[in-house]
């Protein structure tokens, strides 16, 4: 007995579990749909006689059912295979649904229409290369950051960067370069004359016995604590000598200390006494070279 | 539970000198240490745990005071002081890995030789690098790349059509340069670099992160033309040794220093640390200190490095022989996640 009718309503009035209701309309999920929207003649449980085409694969085959064959429902759909070939596997329908429902002759065409058209595509995207989208878990991210954090404290970059510049200025490989003291490009920018009367007092009075009253003026005045007395200035290296020295002359002159002496004490930890100045404000002849002292601090 | 277990019960086999259970169980003569979490009675626990706590602080403080004092009396005395202990860092703990390169190491000779980056070290070709990016651009990606065309010499930037990767590497080698360098964007930041060698060489695929770019820098200087000085530090493994090279073959062999201008390359830990400085060397007079030495003030030599360009992060995520090529290619070297299973286990 044709029962189609009692099944749609049961299914369509009660419940059925293929239907999908979404905003823009009702749809069916049922493998065998031919169109996939639930509809009274769309409806693969409700007609017994019935047809598709599903893909394996890449492979299209007709599923047919018909009525003679609904009480078993192992043997139910008839499957063939469909050449590869549009115009051929139309044929094909042609000849297998000969006598069926122009509908479903149709809808099967269409479909089948659409699957090829989305067949040749999906292998055209697959032969470019497309970028995959890895998720991380949260938890992975968030260890790293934390890693990173830690493994960048323990670098300690700036220090390692001079290290090994330090050790390739002793290798020497620098040693050809012009690779100047600041203070002493300053000092011959400025006066120039200076350094060169300089080296002629000293020349003239070597040897000579002077009782001289105050020698370390500029030491003195400079220096409030007997901590921050910096030793001697050692023959060592004349030119870094006379360099000092002539530089606390010129800074002596306009040093405005602003609230120095407080701040001056126990930092003091070696370093040289002009670090121990809080405030530089020098007016030289030169206005240029303002700039450049700032940065030294 | 039906029943309760018995103390002791089963762990008479361990017992070892933190006893576990009560004091009669435990071997005659050793000291009775009670675990706090067998005690029910959460006051009393709470107690004896506070109490446990406090003793081993005072043990702690003592061992620091006499630690101190042995110290102190061993200096009047005139004598060495006892030998100061090395703090364990991750660095000193590291797990030993055999792949670090020794300096005798012959077969690493000679896969130095057969490298891919040999033209470019020995000076046979000069560098020539090709920047592009992903095919979307990020909001701080152009301010991103402008940088690194400073940083590197003689490297170019050419916008991304929808070509694919592939395609641009054989343009790229077909216009003879030796490099290109991919900045990929996520979320509109630079997040990857993917750095492929050419013609054939390795491709390096790296996470990029912490950029931090040349205006952000307080105080930065401004980088000239000449050419950079390199520092690879702490690349020890035979993978960290390729991936140095790698660093190396971007960038000309020969330094000008007169420019003072050095990039680094900081390895930490399998985070590669990006730097850009200027350097100049200072001299300082410094105090004579008063640990008994020469009383001369000494002047020491300080380089000064003020820093320019960009700063970044990188973190070695995969390393494929031969040019990019996912899916047929072969890696040398992938990240996996269980790989960060052992904090101590690292491999650059």
């Amino acid at each position: 007995m044709q029962h189609d009718e009692v099944i749609w309503q049961v299914i369509r009035h009660k419940h059925c579990s293929y239907m999908a209701k979404i905003e823009t309309g009702i749809f069916c999920r049922n493998q065998y749909n031919v169109t996939g929207i639930c509809n009274r003649s769309s409806c693969p449980l409700a007609n017994s006689r019935y047809a598709t085409i599903r893909d394996h694969d890449g492979v299209f085959y007709l599923y047919m059912k018909t009525i003679e064959r609904a009480h078993m429902p192992k043997n139910l759909w008839e499957r063939i295979k469909l050449p590869r070939n549009y115009e051929q596997a139309l044929e094909m329908i042609d000849k297998h649904l000969l006598y069926w429902p122009k509908l479903l002759q149709h809808k099967v065409k269409q479909r089948l229409t659409k699957m090829t058209q989305m067949r040749i595509r999906m292998r055209k995207l697959a032969l470019k290369t497309r970028e995959v989208i890895i998720p991380t878990p949260r938890r992975d991210i968030k260890r790293e950051q934390r890693r990173e954090v830690k493994a960048e404290k323990a670098a300690l970059l700036d220090k390692a960067i001079e290290t090994e510049l330090l050790t390739r200025l002793k290798t020497g490989i620098y040693n050809d370069i012009y690779n100047y003291p600041e203070s002493l490009f300053n000092k011959i920018l400025d006066d120039g004359k200076k350094i060169v009367n300089e080296v002629e007092e000293e020349d003239k009075e070597v040897g000579v016995i002077e009782y001289v009253e105050g020698d370390d003026d500029e030491l003195e005045e400079e220096m409030e604590d007997m901590e921050d007395f910096s030793g001697f200035p050692s023959k060592e290296s004349y030119l870094e000598d006379s360099d000092e020295e002539d530089e606390d002359d010129a800074e002596e002159q306009v040093v405005i200390h602003k609230k120095g002496r407080a701040l001056k004490k126990s930092d003091d930890n070696g370093k040289s006494k002009k670090k121990s100045r809080v405030v530089v404000e020098v007016e030289e002849e030169d206005g240029g070279t303002r700039a450049l002292k700032s940065l030294k601090l | 539970m039906g029943f309760k277990r018995k103390k002791g019960d089963g762990d008479g086999e361990e017992m070892e000198s933190d006893g576990r259970g009560k004091p009669s169980f435990n071997g005659g003569g050793q000291r009775h240490v009670i675990l706090p979490s067998m005690i029910k009675n959460k006051d009393k626990r709470s107690k004896v745990y506070a109490k446990q706590k406090h003793e081993k602080k005072l043990e702690k403080q003592k061992k620091i005071r006499e630690r101190d004092a042995a110290e102190k009396r061993a200096l009047e005395l005139g004598e060495e002081p006892p030998q100061k202990q090395i703090p364990k860092t991750i660095e000193n703990t590291r797990e030993s890995d055999e792949t670090v390169c020794r300096p005798d190491d012959e077969e690493l000779f000679a896969d130095i030789d057969a490298d891919e980056f040999n033209p470019v070290l020995r000076r046979e070709v000069t560098p020539k690098i090709l920047i592009t990016t992903c095919r979307f651009n990020s909001t701080r990606g152009p301010a991103f790349i402008s940088e690194l065309l400073s940083v590197i010499p003689n490297s170019h930037y050419q916008k991304r059509g929808t070509y694919d990767l592939k395609k641009i590497v054989e343009y790229a080698t077909k216009k003879d340069f030796t490099s290109l360098i991919v900045v990929h964007t996520n979320r509109r930041e630079p997040d990857a670099l993917l750095i492929i060698g050419l013609p054939n060489g390795p491709t390096a695929h790296f996470k990029l992160s912490n950029l931090v770019l040349r205006k952000d820098i307080k105080n930065h200087g401004n980088p000239t033309s000449h050419e950079p000085e390199l520092v690879l530090n702490n690349f020890t493994t035979r993978l960290g040794n390729r991936v140095g090279r790698f660093f190396q073959s971007l960038f000309p062999p020969d330094p000008n220093f007169r420019g003072r201008r050095v990039v680094t390359f900081h390895n930490q830990r399998d985070f590669i640390f990006f730097r850009h400085h200027r350097y100049i060397f200072d001299t300082k007079e410094i105090k004579p200190s008063d640990k008994g030495k020469d009383g001369v003030a000494q002047e020491r030599v300080k380089p000064r490095l003020q820093e320019c360009g960009p700063r970044f992060t990188l973190k070695l995520v995969t390393l494929q022989h031969g040019t990019f090529d996912t899916k047929g290619g072969e890696f040398e070297w992938v990240h996996k996640p269980e790989m960060d299973t052992s904090r101590r286990r690292f491999f650059l």
